[in-house]
C-alpha cells in the first residue's frame, strides 16, 4: 500500500534538449522515406523512370503509377502519420499516462465499428459519408477513456488504461464481427481496410480529409499551454488558473478529428500514437510545444517507413503498413514495460 | 564463537546486486541466545532487516550460512524449516476479504497437505493462537474490518499458529501508535515468558528494544557493532558510535532498563534543570 | 479439548480433513442442478425442438432411436464441448487470477487466446487450400495448433514479463502488447485468405459451438481430466502464496517453482479449450469473479469458477442461437456480457484508490 505513485511518466532523465537537431534528423528521414515510398513498389521502376514521371511525365505505365498510385499513398501516409502522432501525444498528456495511444485506448476501435455499422447496415459508401461516424466512434471511445480519467483523483493507472482500453476493443471488434459475419461483400471488405492500408485510396481521398486533420492539429497547437500545466496535476493546473474543462474538451475534440479521420481513410493503425512521443521525448523532454510538431514529423516518418517495408518484405504482394506498425511496434511496447520506462 | 545457539550466521555476507549490505569486510557471525528475545538495533540502512530476512532465508547470503539446528539452512527443505522458525515479514499482504479464523489458519501451511487441510491438531493450534492473542472475539470479522493494532495482533497469532520454536519479527511495531506498540511488545515478552520461546525482532525504538528484549544487537553497516544485554549495548559511547548521536543514558524509571535521551540543542523553556543521571525523584517503586 | 474455531467446522475423515464450507457446496452443488438444466434445454433446441422431459428421459438411456440418435450424435456433443470449454476456462481463469492476485488477469492477457487464434488461422488459411486431404489435415492440425500456438505465446509472456518474481501489473501489460502483435498477424492472414477461408476464419476467430461433434469433446475431457486434479492439489499452495513472497517462504513455499507451475497448469487448460472452440473470451476473467462474490472467500475457488464457466458458456450458446438467431458465435455473447463487466471492475476499482 503506501504512496506508491502510479500512472506519472518515469522521472525525466536530465539530459541536454535538442529540438534543431532532432528537427534536423527528422526531416532528413522525412526526405529520405519520402524518396523510397515514391521510388519503391510492385513493379519495378528505375530512377530515371520516376524522376521522368515527377518532372515530365509523358503518361507512360512508370508514369501513372508513380503519380496516380505512389505519390497520393505517400501523401496520405504523411497526413495519417502526422494526425495519429499528435494524437498520441493528446493522449498522453491529458491521461497523464506513458501508454496512451489511440488504437491501444480503443478510439481506433471506436472509429472503426462506426465505420463498418455505417458501410454495411446503412449503405453509406464514400468517405465523407463515414468519416462522420468514424468521428463519432472515435469521440464516443474518447469520451469514455477520459471520464474513467477523471474518476479517479491522480489520474488511471496505465493498466486501468490499457485494460479499459482492451475491454472497448474487443467489445467493438465482437460487434462489429457479428456485423460482417455471413456477409460476404462487407467481410471482404472489411478485412482489408481492418489490416489498416494506405493503398488504392486514391488521391481526392486524401484531400477529403485533409481539412479535419489540419482543424484537429491546429486545436492541437493551442492545446499545448493547457498541457504544459497539466502535466503538473489537475490541482496544480486549476491553481495556475487553468480552465480544465475546456482545455480537455479541446483535447478530446482535437484526438477525435486526428484518429477520426485517419481512420476513416485507412482503417485502424496501431502504436505510432504510442511510439511517436516517446521517441520525441526522449530527444527533447516534455514540453508539449516542441513534442506536438516533432511528434507530427516522427509519427509521418514511422508510417511511410512501414509502408515501404510492407512493400518490400512479402514482394510481389504487400503487407498492410497496420500489420508492420503492429508486428513492430509491440517489442518496443514491451521493451518499454521491462525497462520500467514506466511505472506500473 | 559458535556454541549451541539452534540459530547462528556464520560469516555471512548479503547484498542486492553489486552492493554489498551486511558483512561486508569478512562475512558476520551471530548467535542467537536460545530462549531469549534479541532485538536487532541500528540507524536506517544498517542492514538490520537484510540480516534479519537473511536468518528467515527469504535472502540468500553470498559467502557464509545460517546454521539452524547444526544443519545449513539452504540445506533442509523450505518446509521442514518452517515447522521450526517462523516469520513475519515487515509489510505482510492479506488476500482481500479474508476472515481472521482463516488468516491464522494460513499459519498452519507447513504442517498441511492438500487432503489435510484441517486436522484436529490444526484446529487446536489456531484456536490456542487466537486465545492466546485475545482474537477469538474477532474469528468471522474479515481483516480489513480491523484496527491496525487488531492487524498486527492477527499476524502474531499466524505466526503463533504455525507452532515454531524461534520467530523472526521484521519491525513488527512499525505503522502503529505508540499504545499498540507497546501492546505487540508485550505480547511478544508473554511468548518468550509463558513458552519458552526465542524471538529475534527488529525495531527502531531504543527504549522499547532495551524493555522487551533480553539481548541487544547493535548494528553499523552491516557490520554488528555491540552485542550484549541492554546494560552492556545501550551505553552513551555505543549510542554515539553506531547513531551519530549524543544522549545520555538513564535508567527507564519504571523498568529499571537503560533509556536514551537525546541531548541535541534546543531546550523547550520549561524552567526546570534536566536531569543528568539517576531517578527522577517521582518515580514509582 | 481442542476448543472449536468460529466459521471453520471442521469436515474429517481418517487421515483426510477439510474445512466445511456449506456457501461453496450450495453454490457448487446449486450450479450444476442449473447446468443440467440449460444443457437439456440447449440439447432440445435445434430443427427438430425436443422436449426437456424428453431430453432429459434420453439421457438418462430411455428415449427413442431416432431421438437418441439426434440427441447423442448431434445435440449433446456440442452442449458438452460447452461444458468443457467453459469449465477449463472458468478454472484457469480461478488459478490465474489466484496466483497473479489480482482480479485483473486471465489467461486472455496472458497471450493464449491469440496465440491459439494466430496458430489456428495459419492453419485454417495456409493448409486449407487444397482438397478434402488437407482439409481433414485441417480438422486435425486446427486444434493441435491452436493448443501450440496458445502455450508458445503464454510462454513467450511469462519468459518476457517474469523478472524478480511476478507482477500481476508487469503479466497484464507485457500480455498486451504481445497480443497487439499477433491480433496484426491475424489481420494479415485474414488479408491472405480466400473469401469462404475468412469467413470460416473470423467465426473460429470470435470462439463457436457450431459443428462441433465428439472429435473436439474428447480431448478437453481428456485434459480436464488429467489437469484438474492436477490443479486441486497444487491449489493448496496457494494459501501460502497469497500473503506474498515473504511470508509464502516463511510458511516454507518455494514461491517461483510453485507459480510456475500453477500458470503453466492454466495455460494448458485455456489453450486446450480456444483448441476445442476457439477463444472464447472473458469468461476465464469473470467467472472466478462471479464466483468468488457467491461464495464469499479470499480467493477465486476452482470448482466453483469450473461450473460457472460451464454455465456461462452453455447459456452463451444457447443465447446466441435462439435470441439472437441464425449463427452467431458463443464468443461474442461472452465478449458483450463481459467487457462491460470489466470496465465495472476498473471503475470501482479505481474509484476505491482514489477514495
Amino acid at each position: 500500500m503506501g504512496t506508491t505513485v502510479v500512472g506519472r511518466l518515469a522521472p525525466p532523465v536530465r539530459r541536454r534538449s535538442r529540438p534543431w537537431l532532432a528537427l534536423g534528423l527528422g526531416l532528413g528521414a522525412l526526405a529520405v522515406v519520402v524518396v523510397l515510398s515514391i521510388a519503391v513498389g510492385a513493379s519495378p521502376t528505375t530512377p530515371g523512370q520516376v524522376w521522368d514521371a515527377l518532372v515530365a511525365p509523358t503518361g507512360a505505365p512508370s508514369d501513372v503509377v508513380v503519380r496516380e498510385l505512389r505519390l497520393p499513398r505517400t501523401l496520405l501516409g504523411i497526413l495519417v502519420g502526422a494526425a495519429l502522432g499528435v494524437a498520441g501525444v493528446l493522449m498522453q498528456g491529458h491521461t497523464r499516462n506513458p501508454l496512451a495511444d489511440p488504437g491501444l485506448l480503443g478510439i481506433s476501435g471506436g472509429a472503426a465499428f462506426c465505420v463498418v455499422l455505417s458501410t454495411t447496415v446503412l449503405g453509406v459508401t464514400d468517405v465523407f459519408g463515414y468519416v462522420w461516424f468514424a468521428f463519432a466512434g472515435a469521440a464516443l471511445a474518447a469520451l469514455l477513456v477520459f471520464t474513467l480519467g477523471a474518476a479517479s483523483r491522480g489520474g488511471p493507472t496505465p493498466v486501468t488504461l490499457a485494460l479499459a482500453g482492451l475491454a472497448v476493443s474487443e467489445l467493438l471488434l465482437a460487434l462489429t464481427s457479428a456485423m460482417v459475419l455471413g456477409e460476404g461483400p462487407s467481410l471482404d471488405a472489411y478485412r482489408f481496410w481492418a489490416a489498416g492500408a494506405l493503398d488504392d485510396r486514391g488521391a481526392a481521398l486524401t484531400l477529403q480529409v485533409l481539412p479535419f486533420v489540419l482543424l484537429g492539429l491546429v486545436l492541437a497547437i493551442a492545446n499545448v499551454r493547457a498541457l504544459d500545466v497539466l502535466a503538473l496535476g489537475e490541482d496544480s493546473a486549476r491553481g495556475l488558473g487553468q480552465d480544465v474543462t475546456r482545455a480537455r474538451l479541446v483535447g478530446l475534440v482535437a484526438v477525435t478529428l486526428l484518429t477520426g479521420a485517419s481512420v476513416a481513410v485507412a482503417g485502424p493503425i496501431g502504436f505510432v500514437g504510442l511510439v511517436a512521443p516517446h521517441v520525441v521525448r526522449s530527444l527533447v523532454g516534455p514540453a508539449h510545444g516542441r513534442l506536438i510538431p516533432l511528434a507530427a514529423l516522427v509519427g509521418a516518418v514511422l508510417v511511410l517507413a512501414a509502408d515501404v517495408v510492407g512493400r518490400l518484405v512479402v514482394r510481389p504482394a504487400e503487407l498492410a503498413v497496420g500489420i508492420v506498425l503492429g508486428i513492430v511496434g509491440a517489442p518496443f511496447f514491451v521493451a518499454l514495460i521491462r525497462r520500467r520506462m514506466v511505472k506500473l | 564463537m559458535t556454541g549451541a545457539a539452534r540459530l547462528s550466521a556464520q560469516g555471512v555476507r548479503v547484498g542486492y546486486g553489486d552492493a554489498v549490505v551486511v558483512g561486508g569486510t569478512d562475512g558476520l557471525d551471530l548467535d542467537v541466545v536460545d530462549g531469549t528475545v534479541t532485538a536487532v538495533i541500528g540507524p536506517n540502512g544498517c542492514g538490520k532487516s537484510t540480516l534479519l530476512r537473511t536468518l528467515a532465508r527469504l535472502l540468500v547470503p553470498r559467502h557464509g550460512h545460517v546454521l539452524l539446528d547444526g544443519r545449513r539452512l539452504d540445506a533442509v527443505p523450505s518446509r521442514e524449516v518452517a515447522t521450526v522458525l517462523g516469520v513475519l515479514p515487515q509489510d505482510p499482504t492479506a488476500p482481500e476479504g479474508i476472515r481472521v479464523a482463516d488468516l491464522v489458519a494460513r499459519g498452519r501451511h507447513p504442517h498441511q497437505r492438500w487432503f489435510r487441510q484441517w486436522s484436529a491438531d490444526d484446529e487446536a493450534a489456531v484456536a490456542e493462537a487466537l486465545a492466546w492473542t485475545d482474537m477469538t472475539g474477532f474469528a468471522e470479522r474479515t481483516l480489513d474490518t480491523l484496527s491496525g493494532g487488531q492487524r498486527q495482533r492477527v499476524w502474531i497469532s499466524m505466526a503463533l499458529a504455525q507452532g515454531t520454536d524461534v520467530l523472526l519479527l521484521d519491525e513488527p511495531t512499525t505503522f502503529l501508535d505508540l499504545a499498540h506498540q507497546v501492546d505487540v511488545l508485550e505480547l511478544v515478552g508473554r511468548l518468550h515468558r509463558e513458552r519458552g520461546r526465542t524471538v529475534v525482532m527488529v525495531l527502531h525504538d531504543l527504549n522499547l528494544a532495551a524493555r522487551y528484549a533480553g539481548r541487544l544487537v547493535a548494528m553499523r553497516d552491516g557490520e554488528v557493532a555491540a552485542v550484549g544485554t541492554p546494560h552492556e549495548v545501550l551505553t552513551e559511547d555505543t549510542v554515539r558510535d553506531v547513531f551519530g548521536l549524543d544522549a545520555r543514558v538513564v535508567d527507564d524509571p519504571v523498568a529499571g532498563t537503560p533509556m536514551v535521551v537525546p541531548i541535541g540543542r534546543h531546550r523547550p523553556a520549561t524552567g526546570r534543570t534536566p536531569v543528568i543521571t539517576g531517578v527522577t525523584e517521582d518515580a514509582p517503586g | 479439548m481442542s476448543a472449536p474455531v468460529a466459521g471453520r467446522r471442521p469436515l474429517r475423515a481418517g487421515p483426510v480433513s477439510a474445512v466445511w464450507r456449506p456457501r461453496t457446496a450450495f453454490v457448487v452443488l446449486g450450479g450444476l442442478a442449473l447446468l443440467v438444466l440449460v444443457g437439456a434445454a440447449s440439447v432440445g433446441r435445434g430443427e427438430y425442438p425436443i422436449a426437456l422431459a424428453d431430453v432429459l428421459r434420453v439421457l438418462a438411456g430411455a428415449g427413442s432411436r431416432g431421438e437418441t440418435f439426434v440427441i447423442t450424435q448431434l445435440r449433446l456433443p456440442r452442449v458438452l464441448c460447452g461444458v468443457l470449454v467453459g469449465a477449463a476456462l472458468g478454472v484457469a481463469g480461478a488459478i490465474t487470477q489466484g496466483v497473479a492476485r489480482n482480479p485483473l488477469t486471465s489467461p486472455d492477457v496472458l497471450g493464449v487466446t491469440d496465440g491459439a487464434g494466430v496458430a489456428a488461422l495459419a492453419v485454417l488459411v495456409l493448409a486449407g487450400t487444397g482438397g478434402s486431404a488437407v482439409g481433414l489435415l485441417a480438422a486435425v492440425g486446427l486444434p493441435l495448433a491452436a493448443l501450440v500456438g496458445g502455450l508458445l505465446a503464454a510462454a513467450l509472456v511469462v519468459g518476457l514479463a517474469y523478472r524478480q518474481g511476478l507482477d500481476a501489473f508487469r503479466f497484464i501489460l507485457v500480455g498486451l502488447g504481445i497480443s497487439v502483435a499477433l491480433v496484426s498477424v491475424t489481420s494479415w492472414l485474414l488479408v491472405l485468405a480466400n473469401v469462404q477461408q475468412a469467413s470460416l476464419a473470423l467465426i473460429w476467430l470470435r470462439g463457436s459451438l457450431n459443428a462441433r461433434g465428439w472429435e473436439h469433446v474428447v480431448p478437453v475431457a481428456v485434459v480436464l481430466v488429467i489437469v484438474l486434479p492436477i490443479a486441486i492439489v497444487l491449489a493448496f499452495r496457494l494459501d501460502a502464496l497469497d500473503l506474498g513472497d515473504d511470508a509464502a517462504r516463511g510458511l516454507g513455499e518455494r514461491v517461483d517453482r510453485s507459480r510456475v507451475q500453477l500458470l503453466g497448469l492454466a495455460v494448458v487448460l485455456a489453450a486446450s479449450a480456444c483448441a476445442a472452440a476457439g477463444p472464447i473470451r472473458f469468461v476465464a476473467l469473470v467467472t472466478p469473479q462471479v464466483s468468488l462474490r457467491l461464495t464469499g472467500g479470499s480467493r477465486p475457488p476452482l470448482l466453483a469458477s469450473a461450473v460457472a464457466g460451464a454455465l456461462l458458456v452453455v447459456t452463451g450458446d444457447l443465447v446466441a442461437r435462439t435470441v439472437l438467431g441464425g449463427e452467431v458465435p458463443v464468443g461474442v455473447v461472452t465478449v458483450v456480457l463481459g467487457a462491460p463487466y470489466l470496465l465495472y471492475l476498473l471503475v470501482r476499482r479505481t474509484r476505491k484508490d482514489s477514495a
